[in-house]
């Protein structure tokens, strides 16, 4: 019994110490976890805390908070790189029949992906754009808040023991050619097609502490928000809805929805089950 | 006919993987319309089998099966699901959360992960059930629950269909109490009797 109020005493301290330290990590080093969802967070913490060794999370802010590199390495691990090409394929399909025709009728297109990672999703949508004849009139940007992940997507090499799950998907996702025509085996990598590149632009921008820069017809930002709680989800939708032109299209991740949230008013529902939204031309704001 | 202090409990979890199907069946049809505590549960299952499985066992109850939701609070009369592909977590604030996360254990969601977070936030008050299965995913989580005072239970290895995993948390010395699925029903039953 004693040992149970000796562990739930523990815990309540490694929780405060865990706000203290998002507190730190925010005000010298400027990025801002403090708003998201806390168990996730906790358990990397901790997790990094015990592979260095060392016995309290007060501890490892002293090192965090005085050593660049080792908030380098916090980043990556807050920072859940998760990722693969076509991944959903009914959400490739679904933007291929209720989103591309749209984007056709327009003469210059400007998309971006919010939270690109290491940009698999980034070149599965230039494939699609590709095959649908927009690459040339398409302006992509895609950004992420860990340079090491943007690194890898600039690169576009990914492991060839991948390409297998990704053709799958690619097929599933209404693809029109042969996936194998896009990358080319070298070892154990495979390289993206280069001029899949041309129209990309990948850059650093963190979603709670930047703000919009440019005005675009559509924007991708799937399985970023689910690590934010209600409120920081709400500010990101905002700053979403305020960087799409009038009529301009969301896509979120297969478990986000803007059902519940601020701006839910302000777009329509293109497709339900895909968490596809259109911001509606009067918005109620 | 079951302990002193399990009228306190105010969530229950649930872990599984082969032949869960057939042992959560079992549970579910078996508990009152009124058990009002809530009940997360994560079940091993292929990533493409969509809502499959809130569908299946809301057939055999008239509690609220559904699918986990990002940032869900935690309510009475409803039986949350982990979705496909997805961790799923509990927040202190008794709120949910899904992450795409590598997987744990192999497994996504990972039992583990639903057990040590929720373990986190009901300290005392979690009911942790440890079902037939055919890996370890759960017996760190059944670790941590008991370390907080939240009270664990296994199923009868004779009777699951793959005992791994329940065998595997009682080796680790952490399970009060070892069942078949019908005492599992029979106490979940007595507990919320209690509790009402
Ligand atoms: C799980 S990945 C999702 C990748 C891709 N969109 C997909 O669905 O496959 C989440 C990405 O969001 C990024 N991220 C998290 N917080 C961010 C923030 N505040 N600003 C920008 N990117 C963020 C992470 O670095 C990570 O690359």
């Amino acid at each position: 019994m004693d040992s149970h109020k000796q562990n739930a005493h523990l815990l309540h301290v490694q929780d405060v110490e865990t706000e203290l330290l998002l507190e730190a990590i925010f005000r010298v080093y400027g990025y801002d976890f403090r708003n998201y969802n806390r168990a996730h967070i906790k358990r990397r913490i901790v997790q990094r805390q015990n592979q260095m060794g060392l016995d309290s999370i007060s501890a490892f802010q002293h090192l965090l908070l005085r050593d660049k590199e080792v908030m380098k390495q916090v980043l990556k691990d807050l920072s859940i790189n998760v990722t693969e090409m076509f991944r959903d394929p009914p959400f490739y399909e679904s933007m291929r029949k209720e989103v591309v025709p749209v984007l056709k009728t327009y003469p210059y297109i400007k998309t971006w992906h919010a939270g690109c990672s290491t940009g698999e999703e980034v070149y599965s949508f230039a494939i699609l754009l590709k095959e649908e004849g927009l690459d040339k009139r398409t302006q992509i940007y895609a950004t992420d808040f860990n340079p090491a992940a943007l690194e890898v997507a600039r690169k576009g090499i990914y492991p060839i023991s991948r390409m297998k799950e990704y053709t799958a998907n690619y097929q599933k996702s209404g693809g029109t050619q042969s996936f194998s025509d896009y990358f080319i085996a070298k070892y154990d990598a495979a390289i993206l097609d280069q001029s899949l590149r041309h129209n990309i632009v990948f850059a650093e921008h963190n979603l709670v502490t930047d703000s919009v820069f440019a005005e675009v017809n559509l924007i991708i930002c799937r399985n970023v928000l689910i690590y934010f709680d209600k409120q920081l989800q709400n500010k990101v939708l905002q700053m979403f809805s305020e960087s799409l032109t009038k009529n301009g299209y969301l896509g979120l991740g297969s478990k986000e929805s803007l059902m519940f949230s601020a701006v839910k008013d302000e777009f329509e529902v293109v497709d339900a089950e895909q968490k596809i939204y259109r911001k509606k031309i009067q918005s109620a704001g | 006919m079951f302990g002193p202090g399990l009228d306190k409990i105010k969530a229950v979890v649930i872990g599984t993987s082969a032949g869960g199907l057939r042992a959560l069946k079992c549970i579910i049809e078996k508990l009152p319309a009124q058990f009002d505590i809530p009940i997360l549960i994560v079940q091993h299952l292929s990533p493409q089998s969509g809502s499959f499985l809130p569908n299946y066992l809301g057939q055999f109850t008239h509690l609220q099966v559904k699918e986990a939701e990002p940032n869900e609070p935690i309510l009475n009369g409803y039986v949350y699901i982990a979705p496909a592909n997805y961790h799923l977590l509990v927040e202190k604030d008794k709120k949910l959360s899904l992450t795409v996360d590598e997987k744990v254990n192999f497994s996504r969601p990972s039992i583990d992960l639903l057990f040590e977070s929720a373990a986190e936030a009901f300290l005392d008050q979690l009911l942790a059930i440890l079902l037939t299965g055919a890996n370890n995913d759960g017996a760190k989580g059944i670790i941590r629950i008991h370390q907080l005072g939240g009270t664990t239970i296994a199923q009868h290895p004779e009777s699951a269909e793959v005992k791994t995993m329940p065998q595997s948390a009682i080796e680790t010395g952490n399970i009060d109490w070892v069942l078949h699925l019908n005492e599992i029903s029979v106490f979940l039953s007595q507990m919320a009797e209690k509790k009402s």
